[in-house]
C-alpha cells in the first residue's frame, strides 16, 4: 500500500492549532469565533503605532501541556522572533512567531494504521499569532476587506518529521494529534472554522532510495477527507511526472476540492526571505522549574490513556474503542453512563456508539449536549440488565428521554407501559393458552421442528402486550413443550 | 519675580503651591510664547484649547486642596512620536500626518495623573531618525540660540521648546542620543533613563531595543520631578523593568563628595572635540572635583565600534518596526488602483522621507538571509562587548563624565549632504543606548564668539542608577549657572 509503481511517498505535516485561550496571545481581546468583523480588536492587535505585545501565559501553558503530552523536550528558555512579510491580513508587517528557539522540540506520536503502530517524530511545537482574514465581500464589490478579529489568536504550530509514508498514516496522525489537543482542551479541532489547519509537504522516491525527492507543499486542505484525497492525488501526480522521466518542481500547490485535484498556486510563489530576528519587544520566554513541574503534575487524561482503559481494562471491541477515543465528548459520555451501570461496559458502549452517537451526530457540542443524560442512559441499561424492560422497550424509553418528555427511565418505562410483567401466574396462563390454541405448531415442535418456538413466543408476547422478556417466555415454553 | 518665561519647573511648582500663580496664567504665558517663537518651528501641534481646559481643571483642584503634586498645572510638551489620545501623532512623517492616536502613551497617562497640562506636540526627525531635526516632514526646527543652526535631534522640537520657554518641560525619546544631544545644543538638561525604566507603550518605535522615553527640563531638578512621574514598571511593556522607583528629586541635593567620576580615554581621543567643547567639559569636571568627586581615567575600549554597531541594530529593528505603515489600516494611503503591491509602493514611497527609506533599506539588508550572521548577529556580539566595557568601568567609578557632541550646534544644512558625517556626530551618545546604561546632558558652558552656543556635559550612570547621575548634575548646577542661561530673544545671537 505504500508502494506505488516502485515509489514510496514521504509526507511531513505542519499543523496550526488555535489554542483555546479566552484572550489573544499578545493583547486582551477576546478570541471567540464568528463575531462582527473587526469588533475584537485593539491598538495592539491592529498594529497601531506605539502598541506593544504582552504574552498571554495561558497560551504558553497550552503549548507546554501539548509538548509534554507528545514527549517533547520543553525549552525552558525560548525566543519570540519576527517573521517579516507584507500582507493586508498581517497588521504589523510581521508575525510574532518562534524561529531558532521554539518552545518544544523532539516529540513523538504513535499512529496505528491496520494495527501496525508506528512512531512519527515531531520536530517542534512553537507559539505564534494568527493573522486576520481577507474577506472578499463587503459593501463595495470592487474592494477587498480585512477582518482582524482573528489577528493575534494564539496558534501552536506543530511540525512533524517527514516520517509519514501514506495518506492513511497522515490522516491517522492528524486524527491522533487533534484528539490530543481536544483532550487537553487546548483546541476545539474544528477544521471548517479553521481552528485546526494543515499543510502537507509531499515527495516521492524510488523504494530503497534514502535521499528525499523534491517536495511540494499542499495548502488549503481543511478536512480529513481532503487531506487523504489531496495527498493521494499529489502522490500519483508526482509519480506520473517521474515515471515520464520528468522532474517534480518545488512549489506550493492548492487542493481544489471542486476539480478534485491539486494545482499550482497562481503565479510563482515568491521565494520569501522572512528576515527573522528576535522580537525586541518581548523578553525571552522562560518556563521555570516550578511552572514546568506544575504543568507536568496537572497532566490530564490523554487519548492513549482512554484507549488503554477501553481496550485493555474493559475489553471493548476495536471499532467502539476507536470511536470513543477519538470523540472525547462521546468517550466522556460513555464513562459517565458506565459509572451508573458499571457491570456491563459492552452494553453501555453499544448504546453510546450507536444510539447516542446517532442522536448527537450533528449537534453543536456533540455528546456533551446530548438530551439524554449519561446517568439516565446508565440507569436505563441497568433496567434492561435487571429484566425490568426488554431492549425494544428500552429503545422506546430512550427516544422518550431524547425527546425531553421524560427524564427518569423507570418512570418513562412505566408510563409507556413497556415494563416487563413480573407476574409469573399471568405468564404461565398465557403460555398455557397459547399451547392450547396452537395445536399444529405444538405438534410440529414436538416432531422436531424446533424453530416454530419463535412463532409461539410471538403469540405469548402478543397476549401480554410485549411486556415480558422474550427470553423468559422462550425458556418457559421449552420447559412445557419438552416435558 | 523672574519673568514667567524664565521660570524653571521647580520654581513654577513652588509658585503654584503658594498660590502666587495659577496654571491658567502659566499656560497662557506658554501659549503666547509659542506664538511669539513660531519661527523656531518647534511645534507640530499646539493644543491650546485642551491645555487651557486642563489648566483650569488644575486650578480648581488646587483651590479645592486636591492638587496632585509638583507637576499639577505645569505646562509640558510631548515629542510627536509619543501618543496622546485624540491628537495626531505624526512621528514627523507624512505617512502619519493625519493619524489620530487612539490611546495615551503610558508616560503621558502618568503625566496626566500627576495633573500636568499637555500643551504641545513637538517637532522631531522623522520617526526619531536624525541628529538635526532636518529629517522632519514638517520642516526643520531651529535652535533658539541661533536660528540658522540645528537644535539637534531627534528631539529637537522638545529641546528648543524648553530652551525658548514654550513649556516647562518635555518628554523626548532617545535611541542613540536623541534627548541628550538636542538638550546640549539648546542648553537644557535631558536624561535618557536606563532602558526599561520608563514604559515604551504608546511611543512610536524606531529601534525597540534602544528606544527610551526621558525628560528634558531647565534644570536637573526639573528632570528629576518629571522622572518621578513617568518612571516605573508598566505591565503593557514587557521590557519595562519591575524595579522600585526611587525619589529622583532627593538625589539632586545629595552632592558628589566621594563620588568616583571616570573620564573615558577613548572619548577624549576619538572625538575631535572643538577647543570650546573640550574646555567646557574639562571645567565642569574640575567643578565636580572641587565639590568632592574623585576623578580618574577609565577605558571603554569598544567605543570605536559603537556607531557601526548602532547603525546595524537600529536600522534592522526599524526596518521591521516601520513595516506596519502600509496604508491598509490607518495613516495616509496612496492607492494608484493597480493592486496591492502598487498600493504598498506608492504609500510607502510617498509617505516616508529619504533618511527613513535609507534606514529601512539598510536594516532590510542587514537582516537578509546570508547577511544576518555577518551583520546583525555580529553587531549583537559587539553590543555585548560594549555593555561589558561599562560593567568593567563601573566597577571602578560611579559616574562617567564625557562630552555630548564634538561640537556645539552645527548649521542647518551643514551635514545633510553627507549622512555619514551626520551619523558620526553621535559618537559620544550612542554607547549609552547600546550598553544599557543611563545618561544625561547638562549645560556646562557656552562657546566663544559673537553668537555663543551651549555646550553639554554628559554624565553616564550604571543601569538604573539615574540617582548618581542626577546627583552629579545637581552638584554642577549648584556650583554653576550655565543651566540658567537663556537664549537671546529672537535667536538673533545677541547675548
Ligand atoms: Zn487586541
Amino acid at each position: 500500500m505504500n508502494d506505488h509503481r516502485g515509489f514510496e511517498s514521504v509526507i511531513g505535516l505542519e499543523v496550526h492549532a488555535q489554542l483555546l485561550t479566552r484572550s489573544k496571545i499578545f493583547c486582551g481581546c477576546p478570541t471567540a469565533f464568528g463575531a462582527t468583523p473587526n469588533s475584537h480588536v485593539c491598538p495592539v492587535c491592529l498594529g497601531h503605532p506605539g502598541a506593544l505585545p504582552v504574552l498571554n501565559r495561558a497560551a504558553v501553558e497550552h503549548a507546554v501541556r501539548f509538548g509534554l503530552a507528545i514527549g517533547c523536550r520543553i525549552n525552558q528558555r525560548s525566543v519570540f522572533a519576527r517573521k517579516n512579510y507584507f500582507y493586508p491580513d498581517l497588521p504589523k508587517g510581521y508575525q510574532i512567531s518562534q524561529f531558532d528557539r521554539p518552545l518544544c522540540e523532539h516529540g513523538q506520536l504513535v499512529v496505528d494504521v491496520d494495527g501496525q503502530p508506528r512512531p512519527i517524530g515531531i520536530i517542534r511545537v512553537h507559539l505564534e499569532e494568527d493573522a486576520g482574514k481577507n474577506l472578499h465581500q463587503g459593501s463595495d464589490p470592487s474592494r477587498s476587506y480585512v477582518d482582524y478579529n482573528r489577528a493575534g489568536v494564539p496558534l501552536a504550530e506543530i511540525v512533524s518529521a517527514p516520517d509519514l509514508r501514506s495518506p492513511a498514516e497522515a490522516v491517522a496522525y492528524l486524527r491522533e494529534l487533534r484528539a490530543i489537543l481536544i483532550y487537553l482542551e487546548s483546541c476545539d479541532g474544528n477544521m471548517q472554522e479553521g481552528s485546526f489547519r494543515c499543510d502537507a509537504n509531499v515527495s516521492v522516491r524510488p523504494v530503497g532510495q534514502s535521499a528525499l525527492g523534491t517536495r511540494t507543499e499542499l495548502k488549503n486542505i481543511n478536512s480529513f477527507k481532503f487531506v487523504a484525497q489531496a495527498l493521494e492525488h499529489e502522490i500519483e501526480r508526482q509519480i506520473d511526472v517521474l515515471a515520464d522521466g520528468g522532474q517534480v518542481e518545488q512549489e506550493t500547490r492548492l487542493w481544489d476540492e471542486e476539480a478534485h485535484r491539486t494545482r499550482p498556486m497562481r503565479g510563482k510563489e515568491e521565494s520569501h526571505d522572512y528576515r527573522y530576528f528576535p522580537d525586541p519587544d518581548l523578553l525571552p520566554l522562560v518556563v521555570d522549574d516550578g511552572w514546568l513541574e506544575r504543568l507536568r503534575r496537572e497532566r490530564p487524561l490523554l487519548p492513549a490513556d482512554r484507549r488503554a482503559r477501553l481496550q485493555g481494562e474493559l475489553g471493548l471491541p476495536a471499532p467502539d474503542v476507536a470511536m470513543l477515543v477519538e470523540d472525547k465528548a462521546l468517550g466522556d459520555y460513555f464513562e459517565a453512563a458506565l459509572s451508573r451501570c458499571p457491570g456491563n461496559p459492552r452494553a453501555v458502549a453499544n448504546w453510546v456508539v450507536n444510539d447516542v452517537q446517532a442522536l448527537v451526530k450533528n449537534a453543536v457540542g456533540g455528546a456533551a449536549a446530548c438530551p439524554v443524560a449519561p446517568d439516565a442512559l446508565g440507569a436505563l441499561i441497568g433496567l434492561v440488565d435487571a429484566g425490568v424492560v426488554a431492549s425494544a422497550g428500552a429503545r422506546q424509553v430512550f427516544f422518550e428521554l431524547a425527546a425531553g418528555r421524560a427524564s427518569d427511565p423507570a418512570v418513562a418505562a412505566r408510563a409507556l407501559g413497556v415494563e416487563l410483567v413480573d407476574d409469573s401466574a399471568a405468564l404461565a396462563a398465557a403460555v398455557d393458552q397459547v399451547i392450547a390454541s396452537s395445536g399444529a405448531e405444538v405438534d410440529k415442535y414436538r416432531a422436531g421442528k424446533k424453530q416454530v418456538i419463535g412463532y409461539l413466543v410471538g403469540q405469548v408476547l402478543r397476549r401480554l402486550g410485549g411486556k415480558v422478556d422474550p427470553k423468559q417466555v422462550n425458556e418457559l415454553l421449552r420447559r412445557r413443550l419438552d416435558a | 519675580m523672574t519673568s514667567l518665561d524664565d521660570l524653571s519647573l521647580t520654581e513654577a511648582a513652588a509658585l503654584l503651591e503658594r498660590r502666587a500663580l495659577t496654571s491658567r496664567e502659566l499656560t497662557a504665558a506658554c501659549l503666547a510664547r509659542a506664538e511669539q517663537r513660531r519661527s523656531l518651528n518647534s511645534v507640530i501641534a499646539l493644543l491650546a484649547d485642551r491645555a487651557m481646559v486642563e489648566a483650569e481643571d488644575s486650578d480648581r483642584r488646587r483651590a479645592a486642596g486636591a492638587a496632585r503634586g509638583p507637576l499639577d498645572g505645569i505646562p509640558l510638551g510631548v515629542k510627536d512620536n509619543i501618543l496622546l489620545a485624540g491628537v495626531p501623532a505624526t512621528a514627523g512623517s507624512n505617512i502619519l500626518r493625519r493619524h489620530v492616536a487612539a490611546y495615551d502613551a503610558t508616560a503621558v497617562e502618568r503625566l496626566r495623573r500627576a495633573g500636568a497640562v499637555l500643551l504641545a506636540k513637538l517637532n522631531l526627525d522623522e520617526f526619531g531618525m536624525g541628529s538635526s531635526n532636518e529629517n522632519s516632514a514638517f520642516g526643520p526646527c531651529r535652535n533658539p540660540w541661533d536660528e540658522s543652526r540645528t537644535p539637534g535631534g531627534s528631539s529637537g522640537g522638545a529641546a528648543a521648546a524648553v530652551a525658548a520657554g514654550l513649556c516647562l518641560g518635555c518628554l523626548g525619546t532617545d535611541t542613540g542620543g536623541s534627548i541628550r544631544q538636542p538638550a546640549a545644543f539648546c542648553g537644557v538638561s535631558g536624561l535618557r533613563p536606563t532602558y526599561g525604566r520608563v514604559s515604551r507603550y504608546g511611543v512610536i518605535a524606531f529601534a525597540s531595543s534602544l528606544d527610551q522615553v526621558g525628560p528634558l527640563g531647565r534644570s536637573a531638578g526639573d528632570v528629576a520631578l518629571l522622572m518621578n512621574a513617568i518612571a516605573g514598571h508598566d505591565p503593557r511593556d514587557s521590557t519595562s523593568a519591575p524595579r522600585p522607583v526611587p525619589d529622583f528629586a532627593a538625589a539632586i541635593g545629595r552632592g558628589v563628595r566621594g563620588l568616583r567620576v571616570g573620564l573615558p580615554r577613548e572619548y577624549f581621543e576619538l572625538g575631535g572635540c572643538t577647543a570650546d567643547v573640550a574646555a567646557a567639559v574639562r571645567d565642569a569636571i574640575a567643578v565636580l572635583e572641587a565639590a568632592g568627586a574623585r576623578v580618574s581615567e577609565i577605558a571603554l575600549p569598544h567605543t570605536r565600534y559603537a556607531i557601526a554597531c548602532y547603525y546595524l541594530i537600529a536600522t534592522a529593528e526599524a526596518s521591521s518596526n516601520l513595516a506596519r505603515y502600509d496604508g491598509v489600516r490607518y495613516g495616509d494611503r496612496v492607492d494608484p488602483g493597480r493592486g496591492l503591491a502598487e498600493l504598498y509602493l506608492a504609500t510607502r514611497g510617498q509617505g516616508f522621507g529619504a533618511e527613513v527609506k535609507r534606514r529601512i533599506l539598510l536594516g532590510t539588508f542587514v537582516l537578509s538571509a546570508g547577511y544576518y550572521d555577518a551583520y546583525y548577529r555580529r553587531a549583537q556580539q559587539v553590543r555585548t562587548l560594549i555593555s561589558r566595557d561599562f560593567e568593567q568601568a563601573f566597577a571602578a567609578v560611579d559616574v562617567i563624565a564625557a562630552p555630548i557632541a564634538p561640537t556645539p550646534a552645527f548649521a542647518l544644512g551643514e551635514k545633510t549632504a553627507d549622512p555619514l558625517t551626520m551619523y558620526l556626530s553621535d559618537i559620544f551618545t550612542i554607547s549609552v543606548n547600546l550598553g544599557g546604561v543611563c545618561g544625561m546632558s547638562v549645560p556646562c558652558g557656552l562657546s566663544a564668539g559673537p553668537r555663543p552656543l551651549p555646550i553639554g556635559l554628559q554624565l553616564i550612570g550604571r543601569p538604573f542608577d539615574e540617582e548618581s547621575v542626577l546627583a552629579a548634575a545637581g552638584a554642577l548646577q549648584e556650583a554653576t549657572d550655565w543651566h540658567r542661561r537663556r537664549p537671546p530673544e529672537g535667536g538673533s545671537g545677541r547675548p
